[in-house]
């Protein structure tokens, strides 16, 4: 009898194990939605401050028409960011040139090629170039690469977009082959156990069945990559000679939108149209990383439907 | 590789695979011990035994698929066709046009049925010279395999999307077209439903005389009743290889008796 009193007693008991349990669930939901709280104080911090400039000084035309970036002249003042975007593009188009061959290469080898302690400590290295700061990969721009291009091409000034660019592309590849090999090791091994026992050699097998079917991963894996390239700053600013042009050839000085930002930001005064223009080329930036992931992420999510 | 086509062409023996002193070592496992085997020419044998008695491991040493993986270490000799196809300068692109594989789990490529029956073919010959040639090609294969009615309105379909019989008959009919010899077949029933087994085993019989075929099981039943002869494995060692009746009725080796009769396996 006494037996089922105290059975019945526990049914309902709530001790230190069901607090913590409690506990825990509500601090997983607070760090779970916390992303979700970030991205969008961040859009309403940026929002915010570039929305009195959308609204007041911004004309559509000049902004993304004119090559025009005066924030500081005194009786012309012109907030034309067309340099800015193509001076990113430019330098973000010849990353992907130096950065897809590496890092495919790199993914193919670790992921279909290298074995046992080799690939381990590859994959480790990988991981080690990400690391990185941006401001050394920069330093490297300003000074290494710097001289290079200027003895090597015979030019006057080495800081530009073949050297933005290069600096860009060698940073952007670790993280674009990490995603690229997930995307390799995400092929079954038995298309390769199939295509090998009907005699394909190890590049058929790897071009004709392991690529296509890695594709959609590939392709996030450059789109990541391009969103790194836009959203970078530091090595940028250092290595592209930070000059508002429209390059006409990679020998040209560009000024990337990130860029632009980080330089003058410091030097206006909060509120004024300078301000908010800046704030204006936050919001294009975060507009654009955030539909080259969404788009990224959408490419990744197409293969699981099928 | 005009030494395998003469092989082919004067050898007119009745064996079509033979293994010598076969030994293998997954590391430091070893997984064969000594394997003398020869496999007739156009008849079906069938490899049976309990798990892990190395059934499969041989199977995969008649097209060096084992190899794939970088710790297994070979020796012994392993003709096929009169050929030896451990010898350095043979090329496993040949060896593999000879020999064909299915394998236990359906493993069409994540392409179309179309794709599927060329991929081999394409990879030893090259492309077609034209469209027609190519649907003749695709056309005969899946008439082969009694897979042409219910395909051939979705050739340009993925072939992942297939029902699995469908699909294991899609990896025997891609074998097809570049001509093989030698089909291996490790267990391709098992992942089947009985209806599905019978259709497969029946097309398997079918196949017979056209193709020498190896095939591994553990279903004894069907051991029995689709394949010539029979070769019994137990620990790395083959045990016993006669007629499948004969092995099946008159075992030698008390080992065979107690596997056919389900003491053990």
């Amino acid at each position: 009898m006494s037996d089922t009193v105290i059975q019945e007693g526990r049914l309902d008991r709530r001790d230190v194990s069901w607090f913590v349990d409690k506990t825990v669930q509500v601090l997983m939901f607070v760090g779970g939605i916390s992303a979700v709280i970030f991205i969008v104080g961040i859009f309403v911090f940026v929002g915010k401050e570039g929305f009195s400039f959308l609204f007041e000084g911004f004309s559509f035309t000049e902004f993304f028409g004119s090559i025009n970036w005066r924030p500081t002249s005194e009786n012309n003042q012109t907030f034309g960011a067309l340099a800015l975007i193509v001076g990113t593009a430019s330098v973000t188009g010849m990353a992907m040139l130096v950065a897809i061959p590496f890092s495919l290469g790199a993914a193919i080898y670790i992921g279909e090629f290298a074995t046992g302690k080799t690939r381990e400590s590859l994959k480790i290295l990988v991981e080690l170039l990400a690391a990185i700061p941006s401001v050394v990969w920069g330093f490297i721009g300003l000074t290494i690469m710097n001289g290079i291009i200027i003895d090597l091409f015979d030019i006057p000034i080495g800081l530009n977009v073949l050297n933005a660019g290069i600096i860009l592309g060698l940073m952007a590849a670790p993280i674009m082959t990490t995603i690229a090999e997930d995307a390799l090791k995400a092929v079954p091994d038995k298309y390769r156990e199939a295509a090998e026992a009907m005699g394909a050699t190890k590049w058929q097998m790897i071009r004709q069945v392991v690529l296509p079917a890695a594709k959609n991963g590939l392709v996030s894996a450059v789109l990541l990559g391009i969103g790194r390239g836009f959203g970078e700053t530091m090595a940028v600013l250092m290595a592209s000679g930070h000059s508002i042009n429209i390059p006409g050839s990679p020998f040209d000085s560009v000024r990337a939108l990130t860029a632009t930002i980080a330089a003058e930001l410091g030097e206006t005064a909060v509120g004024s149209d300078h301000y908010g223009a800046l704030f204006t080329l936050g919001i294009f930036l975060f507009i654009i990383t955030f539909l080259i992931n969404l788009t990224a992420d959408l490419v990744v999510k197409g293969i699981r439907k099928k | 590789m005009v030494g395998l086509d003469e092989a082919r062409h004067s050898l007119k023996a009745d064996i079509a695979v033979r293994t010598e002193k076969l030994n293998l070592w997954y590391g430091t496992f070893q997984a064969l011990f000594d394997v003398d085997f020869s496999v007739k020419r156009g008849i079906v044998t069938s490899l049976i035994g309990p798990s892990g008695c190395g059934k499969s491991t041989l199977l995969r040493c008649v097209n060096r698929i084992n190899e794939r993986f970088g710790y297994v270490r070979t020796e012994g000799k392993v003709d096929v066709l009169g050929h030896d196809i451990y010898a350095p300068q043979v090329d496993l692109t040949q060896v593999r046009s000879r020999v064909g594989m299915v394998f236990q789990r359906p493993n069409p490529l994540p392409v179309s049925v179309r794709k599927n029956i060329l991929f081999a073919y394409q990879l030893h010959h090259g492309k077609q010279s034209s469209k027609a040639e190519a649907d003749t090609i695709v056309e005969k294969a899946l008439r082969d395999v009694l897979l042409w009615d219910d395909v051939k309105d979705r050739l340009d379909r993925l072939a992942t999307g297939l029902s699995l019989e469908q699909q294991q008959k899609l990896c025997i009919a891609r074998l097809l077209p570049v001509k093989p010899e030698v089909l291996l077949m490790d267990e391709p029933c098992s992942a089947l439903d009985p209806k599905a087994t019978e259709t497969v085993e029946e097309l398997i019989w079918n196949l017979r005389g056209d193709y020498t075929i190896l095939i591994v099981t553990h279903n004894m039943a069907q051991a029995r009743r689709a394949s010539d002869e029979c070769a019994f494995m137990l620990m790395g060692e083959m045990m016993e290889h006669r007629r499948t009746e004969d092995l099946f009725l008159t075992p030698t080796h008390q080992k065979t008796a107690d596997y056919i009769e389900g003491r053990y396996g």
